[in-house]
């Protein structure tokens, strides 16, 4: 019973910050909340007995994920979000509608399937060391497709990221000028300290 | 001899032995996270104190000696001063984040000290991965950073955050690599096994990873990750005073600022101690003749030089510049750790072919030839330093 | 221990969740968070299916988890670099904004 009770709680807190997460208008705001449900998904896979897991997604998720989302919020000027401005697009109805549908695709099979009654082992676990030597043997190939995978995109990440000023530098004696074209285009959106 | 080192084992069973059965993890759970506290929040009042009087050696004055006996009422004196304090919350801030930053910050570092070993069958709980958790629940840290610095709305607290977030990420890059070896050698992630691991003697000397060439390369870039990683001098550019007033500290006062002044010295702690878990031989004696004295003694004696070592380099290194702190760990730290790795590996595999001798000199010129290189290339394009107004 | 059933209800209206917020919000680096619930979501399966699968032996479950943090991650990194390559161009982040094909 005290088992079901943790369960529910985490749930409770993990589906509140996702929606929190969602639902926000300030997007540093929802990368935060976004970071307490990836934490509270880390405790729902401790209740699996997938310590390693857990930890793995805390260590990615908040340590990395969460943070490099805030930092493209801070590098964008999302914060700078005016007051009457929409945060959802034109057609959220329609994207409920959507989503209400897709979730029933998913809920209604699930409880309606014979799986529901399958009684879980005992015990199950997946001790590191047991996890390391299945990397090195059954998954060899898949572990190096995957550094593959994480060296490009880290070089990727920082191609696409890099500024192209330099190469810009013949056209005018002011890049800077011509990265923020002029005051119309760019709305007035500077929060005044002062008129807070 | 075995009672007195175990004797917190025994009381903590002792106090056990009055509770119900039903309720007994949950008392042993309290059991250890009080004596967690109790240690390591009298650790803190001692530190405050001690490092004011080393750095006031340092700097030829005698430090403060005016509370109790030789001064060491001082952290009484400053905890009542920093309690009575306004608590003040700017009018443009974010009132929300502004208030759980420092909670943010201080309560995930508690949780890190669960896994440490602090003498024999005493480590709060036992878990499979237990520098995984360590290294999770300190990736909270960044976060309460950010919130502090950005829910301020000013942007000395902004500059800071963003610094010390851009810090914090690329220096748990070498920090953690700098515990592969460690965990390659032992073959296990649980602290438990890897001070267990390091129990022998040969020569009665202790078996510490700290005497292996990969050890003592993993052991000091360790120890410079750590530096950065709990923000402390030469890496202190997050509250640099002299630039930024106090970073992201500029607008709390009060019970919060001691809460983030705690949070500090707590994760200097928890790395202090995971240092001296994977490098130092954890709770283990060095020499054999030694091991009658109780192992907590020799984890926490231990722990106190490490500290002491941190309050020398803070006093005697200037701070360092922002594009060389980044270009410090991305460019020398981190190529070094993936070297030691590699020094590692061909440690483990030569011990079959090569004497113990001749096998430290190799892999220890491996990585000191590939640490010269690094340095050469790296200064390449600079000219020999002038000096214009000293000469 | 808790029914298998709870967890893939958690896992369905997670995935619900993150849809949600990436067909409705304008702002690209919540879409982007969206979608990273919806991995979440799916590896919640992969956990609770393996928990309550029959091979204790073999970490299978665990180990499509272990890949798929690892693409989340390298997705996360090159959606934001790229999200931060527009900003630089066109100056929003708002996906409404972003119709022309023109650079």
């Amino acid at each position: 019973m005290p088992n079901k009770i943790t369960f529910c709680l985490t749930v409770v807190f993990t589906l509140s910050a996702a929606v929190a997460a969602i639902r926000l208008r300030n997007p540093v705001h929802c990368a935060l909340s976004a970071a307490l449900a990836f934490a509270g998904l880390a405790v729902a896979f401790l209740g699996l007995d997938a310590e390693f897991i857990a930890f793995a997604q805390i260590l990615v998720y908040v340590g990395a994920i969460s943070i490099l989302s805030i930092f493209a919020v801070l590098l964008t000027r999302g914060t700078e979000v005016e007051p009457t401005a929409a945060v959802f697009s034109r057609s959220w109805i329609t994207g409920i509608a959507i989503t209400l549908g897709t979730a029933a695709a998913i809920l209604v099979p699930i409880f309606s399937s014979s799986i529901l009654y399958k009684i879980a082992p005992a015990v199950a676990s997946a001790p590191v060391q047991m996890i390391g030597t299945e990397l090195m043997t059954h998954y060899l190939l898949p572990m190096e497709v995957m550094g593959l995978l994480l060296t490009s995109a880290l070089i990727g990440a920082v191609v696409i990221a890099m500024s192209d000023r330099p190469e810009k530098k013949d056209d005018s004696s002011h890049p800077s000028v011509t990265r923020y074209p002029s005051a119309e285009s760019k709305p007035a959106t500077k929060r005044d300290l002062t008129t807070v | 001899m075995n009672s007195l080192d175990q004797i917190f084992v025994t009381l903590k069973q002792w106090l056990l032995s009055y509770v119900p059965t039903d309720f007994q993890p949950v008392g042993s759970a309290l059991l250890s996270i009080v004596a967690i506290i109790a240690v390591f929040g009298t650790a803190f009042a001692l530190t405050t104190i001690l490092e004011r009087k080393g750095l006031g050696r340092i700097q030829n004055r005698p430090g403060p000696n005016r509370v109790g006996p030789c001064g060491f009422l001082q952290p009484m004196a400053d905890a009542v001063k920093m309690l009575t304090k306004e608590d003040i919350v700017p009018y443009a801030a974010d009132k929300v984040l502004h208030y759980l930053a420092p909670i943010v910050l201080t309560v995930p570092i508690w949780l890190a000290f669960a896994v440490l070993p602090f003498g024999r069958n005493m480590s709060a709980i036992e878990l499979d991965a237990s520098i995984v958790f360590f290294f999770a629940v300190g990736s909270a840290s960044e976060l309460a950073v950010f919130m502090a610095g950005w829910s301020s709305h000013n942007k000395y607290s902004l500059i800071g955050a963003m610094r010390g977030i851009a810090q914090m990420i690329s220096y748990e890059v070498p920090l953690v690599l700098s515990t592969v070896p460690v965990l390659m050698l032992s073959g296990t992630l649980n602290l438990n096994e890897i001070v267990n691991a390091q129990s022998g003697f040969s020569f009665g000397v202790g078996q510490w990873n700290v005497f292996t060439p990969w050890g003592a390369a993993g052991f000091l870039l360790f120890m410079i990750a750590a530096t950065a990683e709990s923000n402390r001098a030469p890496f202190d550019l997050p509250e640099g005073e002299s630039e930024i007033i106090a970073g992201f500290l500029t607008e709390y006062s009060g019970f919060k600022y001691a809460l983030f002044f705690l949070g500090e010295y707590l994760g200097l702690f928890a790395v202090t101690g995971l240092a001296v878990t994977l490098f130092l031989g954890g709770w283990n004696a060095p020499l054999a003749f030694l091991n009658v004295v109780p192992s907590w003694l020799w984890f926490f004696a231990k722990f106190g030089a490490l500290i002491a070592v941190f309050i020398w380099a803070r006093g005697t290194v200037p701070r360092l510049r922002f594009d060389q702190l980044l270009n410090f760990a991305w460019k020398f730290i981190v190529p070094l750790t993936l070297v030691n790795i590699a020094v590692a590996g061909i440690w483990y595999f030569s011990s079959d072919h090569l004497a113990y001798a001749v096998r430290w000199l190799i892999c220890a010129g491996i990585f000191l030839g590939f640490y010269e290189l690094l340095g050469r290339f790296l200064s390449l394009k600079r000219a020999p330093r002038t000096y214009r107004y000293a000469e | 221990m808790t029914p298998l059933s709870y967890y893939l209800g958690l896992s369905g209206l997670l995935f619900a969740v993150g849809f949600a917020g990436a067909v409705t919000r304008r702002n690209a680096v919540i879409v982007l968070l969206g979608i990273e619930f919806m991995l979440g979501a799916a590896n919640m399966n992969f956990i609770a299916f393996w928990r309550f699968g029959a091979s204790g032996s073999a970490p299978t479950g665990i180990m499509a988890v272990i890949f798929t943090i690892a693409i989340a991650a390298a997705e996360a990194a090159v959606g934001l670099a790229l999200i931060i390559a527009v900003y630089r161009h066109r100056q929003t982040t708002q996906l409404e904004q972003m119709d022309s094909l023109k650079g």
